[in-house]
């Protein structure tokens, strides 16, 4: 075997292995990138109910409350932006930082009625921090300008929503 | 004695140090001065007392609770353990990069002291680059996140650790990644000394493998404490988020187990010595790259700086000249290097560069997974996310050839094989392959999961086998057997040790794709089944304990009638933190584990109910045994002579002393 056949045989392999990775990739890119959207883009352009997606906003104050399911405990609680709310069921047990009025993203699909079905629930924060998305969010809808000082405490913040969206 | 003055003092006295370390070997390498080259061990060995000193002093400031010390009075309390006290040191940022600089000291101490063989020009280097980039790093804490800033007016008590973190797996967890991130820099030093050298050879190869296997042991452990923490603690019943955190370990990983593998070629055939530095330096890369723009948020976010910019730019000027430095000098130098082994594609080498080309397209899987969402942030400031359906469906048919090629490759003699004698001595393992593919049939579902666990079989089977064949079983006598065994060398038991282990993680993988879970809610004594299993809740108490209230749950769990165990799952409320913790219960007997949790409960009265999630997770505690074999292997390959530094010098002149 010369040093060029052997070449040959090196260079067909990495072709080979990092087409197929390339492959793989693209592949699974195309189906299982996950877009994370705010309530209010929900509202305007609902994806289809197959695609999965981030779901990031604020808990509303008061409006968490547990349907039961053929004994499967669901919670459900309303996520929002300022501009609009989505009702997301869960079920399961929602995580040990879960708190109405405090930031969340949920992992899930939208329903054909509008709604959110999570598969999985994060608020993985205290109570100062917030995720990054929802901060981005709340900059973009003019909620909160970072120049000003901090971001509005949650859940007045909130309440002040709920308000709204109900008058 | 040991103030936070005195720490900071011997700080900058190792970083002053480190920088004499790294400017006069290689000043005194280029004049071929034998007097300033060896001056180098000695100033790797000082500096490494003077950082060691500084950390002892912030260790005593946690431990004697100096709140006048900034990061003590805002990572501690008085009412903190005394063991995490200790670890907590390293539970923070400005910490963590004090160990991270001390573990870098130990391995140049290390060079130092176990390194006498090697030419004292090389070593010379070597200690010179781990000297640079110890000194960068130190700059970086004393300018930026010094750990000894002290607080004025000091606050009574510390605002505490995190509950979360009190952990024993996660005390140790971060120093042994560390360990394994860091180790990886004495094959990088070894690789820009070679380069600016010029020279590689066989020899190089052997002084390289062993602080590559050592570090990559320990990167093996971390990895597998951090999942094994996060699988117990967090409570969610899985075991890995491909989180970019998690990526971070992992992507050096792969490129180091294939530097480990390359460095073989190197060190047995003289190929593959361009890949193999390249390979150095890449792993030793995106352990910077991994610890670093993670762990600070940079990945996750690139405006995290935002409140301290200078911590950023400095630590993207330092990786741009580490990471830019080494690449330059490699495609300066690179060409200089010529491979001499010749081998046909079907040898002991051509499978090894197999797998290495399989370890790197995989690598670079996870690499465009983990950047992708910061780029198109950045980009096209769409927020995305990818997660483990990605991974899975890129990483997994990689993985497949991968094993197949782990049986084969062992098998192969070096320069050129005749593949129909090899597949002669690898039937038995082909027949038990094919025992398991029927099993993984019967128990598991899903195509990936039974061809993988149907491969790790075969990794298994085919190691063993292997092993048997060289100890001659069946071949000699029983006298010959032992013969054989006491001279088949450590390094060879290692790798078996080391594939073995590799087998039983993935069928512990496979094993926990079939997990099944369950989230109810009951009433005390009421009853639900999952998978065969009878739970039922026996009894809900309230407790407190120390600095929490807690909620405890018993369920017993039976299986046909018979009482398997009792789990007592608990929820912790930490009222000064205002925070709650899940403790989980997890029974196991080593096949399968039984994994309990708590949550909210709801009603008064009568209609109290409980919501419980209940786990069956087959063969989950295989996942991290596979991981502490594999570190075996990887341990017991050191102990080979061969492997000992100088040990083939000692060799030769016993030889020449016999004739």
């Amino acid at each position: 075997m010369t040093r060029k056949t052997r070449r040959l045989w090196i260079v067909i392999a990495c072709l080979a292995c990092v087409g197929s990775a390339a492959a793989l990739t693209l592949r699974a890119f195309s189906s299982n990138i996950v877009f994370f959207m705010a309530p209010s883009q929900v509202k305007a352009n609902p994806p289809s109910p197959d695609r999965t997606i981030r779901l990031g906003g604020m808990v509303m104050a008061g409006s968490l409350h547990r349907i039961n399911e053929n004994g499967t405990p669901v919670n459900a609680f309303e996520v929002t932006d300022g501009q609009a709310a989505v009702e997301v069921h869960y079920t399961g047990i929602l995580p040990d930082l879960f708190r109405e009025g405090q930031s969340v993203v949920a992992l899930g699909t939208v329903q054909k009625d509008g709604g959110f079905t999570a598969s999985e629930v994060l608020a993985k924060h205290d109570e100062t921090y917030m995720p990054k998305e929802v901060a981005d969010e709340l900059k973009r809808t003019g909620k909160w300008d970072p120049r000003f000082g901090k971001a509005p405490d949650a859940s007045s913040w909130d309440t002040m929503t709920a308000k709204k969206a109900g008058g | 004695m040991f103030g936070p003055e005195q720490g900071h003092f011997a700080l900058a006295l190792a970083c002053v140090l480190a920088l004499v370390q790294f400017a006069v070997p290689l000043w005194g390498a280029s004049r071929r001065d034998a007097r300033l080259v060896g001056l180098a061990p000695y100033l790797a060995v000082s500096q490494l007392i003077a950082l060691g000193y500084s950390f002892l002093c912030l260790v005593m400031c946690a431990v004697s609770d100096d709140f006048s010390v900034q990061n003590v009075a805002a990572n501690s309390a008085v009412s903190k353990p005394l063991l995490y006290k200790i670890t907590g040191v390293w539970g923070n940022h400005e910490g963590s990069v004090l160990l991270w600089t001390l573990i870098l000291a130990v391995c140049g101490g290390a060079v130092s002291l176990f390194g006498r063989n090697l030419p004292d020009i090389l070593r010379g280097r070597v200690l010179a680059i781990l000297g640079g980039v110890s000194a960068g790093f130190q700059m970086f804490c004393l300018l930026t996140s010094d750990p000894f800033d002290r607080v004025f007016p000091a606050p009574m008590d510390g605002q505490g650790m995190n509950p979360l973190l009190q952990d024993p797996g996660l005390a140790f967890h971060p120093p042994i990644l560390y360990t394994g991130y860091v180790g990886f820099a004495v094959p990088f030093a070894f690789a820009v000394a070679a380069l600016i050298e010029g020279r590689v050879d066989a020899a190089w190869g052997r002084w390289v493998r062993p602080w590559a296997v050592a570090a990559w042991c320990f990167l093996t452990c971390g990895i597998a404490l951090g999942s094994w923490w996060s699988y117990y603690v967090l409570g969610w019943g899985g075991y890995w988020f491909w989180d970019p955190v998690e990526n971070a370990s992992l992507i050096p990983w792969l490129t180091g187990t294939a530097l480990v593998h390359s460095a073989i070629v190197v060190e047995k055939r003289e190929g593959l010595k361009i890949w193999t530095v390249l390979l150095a330096i890449a792993t030793f890369s995106f352990s910077l790259s991994g610890t670093f723009l993670v762990r600070s948020g940079i990945l996750n976010s690139v405006h995290a700086f935002a409140n301290d910019p200078a911590r950023g730019v400095f630590i993207l000027a330092l990786l741009a000249i580490v990471i830019g430095g080494s690449l330059t000098l490699f495609a300066w130098r690179a060409p200089s290097l010529t491979s001499t082994g010749l081998f046909s594609p079907v040898s002991r080498e051509g499978s090894l560069v197999l797998n290495n080309i399989l370890l790197c397209s995989i690598c670079a899987v996870v690499v465009t997974g983990t950047m992708y969402p910061p780029f198109m942030q950045l980009l096209a400031g769409r927020t995305i996310s990818v997660g483990k359906p990605f991974f899975d469906a890129a990483t997994i048919p990689l993985t497949l050839p991968l094993l197949l090629a782990m049986g084969v490759g062992t098998a192969l003699p070096w320069k050129r094989a005749q593949l129909a004698r090899t597949f002669s001595h690898l039937y038995a393992a082909a027949g038990i392959a094919a025992i398991g593919l029927v099993l993984c049939f019967w128990k598991l579902s899903g195509i990936l999961p039974i061809a993988c666990g149907a491969l790790a079989v075969w990794v298994i089977a085919a190691s063993v086998s292997d092993v048997l064949r060289r100890i001659g079983i069946g071949h000699t006598s029983v006298q010959g057997v032992w013969e054989r065994m006491k001279n088949l060398p450590r390094s060879s038991w290692g790798a078996a040790l080391a594939h073995i282990g590799a087998g039983i993680t993935i069928l512990g993988l496979c094993g926990m794709s079939q997990a099944e879970h369950a989230i109810v809610e009951v009433h005390i004594g009421e009853t639900r089944s999952l998978a065969g299993d009878d739970w039922t809740l026996l009894d809900v108490h309230d407790y407190i304990g120390p600095n929490y209230k807690a909620m405890q749950a018993d369920i017993a769990i039976r299986h046909n009638g018979k009482l398997v165990t009792i789990l007592h799952p608990e929820k912790r409320d930490f009222t000064t933190q205002s925070q709650t913790t899940t403790e989980v219960a997890i029974h196991t007997n080593f096949i399968t584990d039984l994994y309990g949790v708590i949550g909210d409960r709801h009603g008064t009265g009568q209609d109290t109910t409980y919501v419980l999630r209940l786990h069956r997770n087959p063969l989950a505690p295989w996942m991290w045994l596979g991981g502490l074999v594999m570190a075996i292997g990887g341990a017991f390959s050191l102990s080979d002579r061969r492997m000992r530094i100088g040990a083939p010098k000692r060799a030769s002149a016993r030889n020449m002393a016999r004739a």
